[in-house]
């Protein structure tokens, strides 16, 4: 598949930029990226998923604009774009929080996990905090349900989860966060 | 064309093209239905309510989507039947917010009318009852919605198509999330349905209503 030429020096450009800047300027290109798809209804959901490819998900914006290139109401493009799991209507975070409800952890209490997660971030389920720092969602079955119940942050694999172990998994993130900033200051430094 | 059929043990001489439902309600035999609508191509047949027995047929069949053919026998209330529609009924009131004194609907809502028909009681006993978390959508200028009231029959979808060319609501979520959703509607649009009230007109349940003038 081929970018836009006037947009992907941008976009490699914009691989430090702040996040919002990089959508921003994604989502102003949309009309002409457009281009490249047939303007038919049925191109509807390879569309969303090329959009979600290159934003990681799916702004309003970005559904308007394919609304409008398909010439098909915004509420159509909606209801299609929600039927789908696959597709996201907030930016994932940093740190992705995944709590696992699958058979296995949803019997050993997952759905206390998942309100432990919201409540200690202040958002739901599917949604982001405003710095863009984590993100909560639900999945199926991560595969090891001998750890029920499961969490993932990140890559990481958290077993055997407890509401008393959230607290202590946001410490280390944070540690973790610090020890970087301080390797890569003295590194810069020359220490 | 005219066809004869036979239903319930009376014949009927109808138009070729009709389904087994029309045919009939123009003939004053009710069939229990709620998102039938005339002008529709392809009806959904997603209320699952509308269910007859037709003689060669293993099992009921929705009456929507069957045309009616020559010398069909047709039975609209089998125990068979009856038992369906009264399944999907309590499964519809098993999601509905059961608060007649409350809501605009009362005394004319489609549910408590079949509810009456079908001699089942509104607040079904063995089947929880399963609300959505949002109780009221207010994004709208001119409409207040209500999923916990709604029946997703999407006659108000298709009507609004009818009006303006292509539907300014649709569904969105799916499984018990499902609600209606009036994304991405402009300024513009919203004036629009001050005048049009189609969708509200043409709900069964009062779960799209207009809003007062001191609510807007």
């Amino acid at each position: 598949m081929t970018l836009n030429p006037n947009l992907q020096p941008l976009q490699l450009f914009a691989m430090d930029v702040d996040p919002f800047a990089k959508d921003e300027i994604f989502i102003s290109g949309l009309p002409d990226y457009l281009k490249q798809f047939d303007r038919q209804r049925g191109q509807l959901i390879p569309i969303l998923q090329k959009v979600q490819q290159e934003l990681t998900y799916l702004p309003a914006e970005a559904l308007q604009a394919v609304a409008d290139y398909l010439e098909i109401p915004v509420a159509e493009v909606y209801g299609v774009a929600t039927f789908y799991n696959q597709f996201r209507f907030n930016p994932p975070g940093k740190h992705q929080i995944k709590v696992c409800l699958g058979t296995a952890c949803h019997v050993k209490g997952g759905d206390i996990i998942l309100e432990n997660f919201e409540r200690k971030l202040g958002i739901k389920e599917g949604e982001t905090t405003e710095d863009r720092e984590f993100s909560i969602e639900r999945v199926a079955c991560v595969g090891c349900c001998a750890l029920a119940p499961v969490v993932l942050v990140g890559e990481d694999v958290q077993g055997h989860m407890a509401p008393s172990k959230v607290e202590g998994l946001f410490v280390r993130i944070q540690v973790e966060k610090e020890m970087a900033q301080r390797k890569k200051k003295r590194h810069e430094t020359g220490e | 064309m005219m066809v004869t059929i036979e239903v319930n043990g009376r014949q009927l001489t109808v138009k070729q093209n009709l389904s087994v439902l029309q045919a009939c309600l123009e003939n004053d035999i009710y069939i229990p239905n709620l998102c039938f609508m005339e002008d529709m191509p392809h009806p959904p047949a997603s209320c699952r309510l509308c269910f007859v027995e037709v003689a060669g047929m293993q099992r009921p069949v929705t009456s929507c989507t069957v045309k009616v053919a020559p010398a069909m026998v047709v039975k609209t209330d089998t125990p068979a039947v009856r038992r369906l529609q009264r399944s999907g009924l309590r499964f519809l009131l098993s999601v509905h917010h059961v608060d007649c004194q409350n809501c605009p609907a009362n005394k004319n809502c489609e549910l408590q009318r079949l509810a009456r028909f079908l001699k089942i009681g509104l607040k079904p006993k063995h089947l929880e009852n399963h609300l959505q978390d949002i109780a009221i959508v207010e994004n709208h200028a001119y409409l207040t919605y209500y999923p916990n009231r709604c029946v997703l029959c999407a006659k108000c979808i298709h009507a609004c198509r009818m009006s303006h060319g292509h539907s300014l609501i649709s569904f969105v979520g799916r499984g018990f999330n499902t609600s209606l959703s009036f994304a991405g509607i402009c300024d513009f649009e919203q004036t629009a349905c001050n005048t049009c009230r189609s969708c509200a007109d043409i709900c069964p349940v009062g779960a799209l209503v207009l809003k007062t003038a001191c609510e807007r």
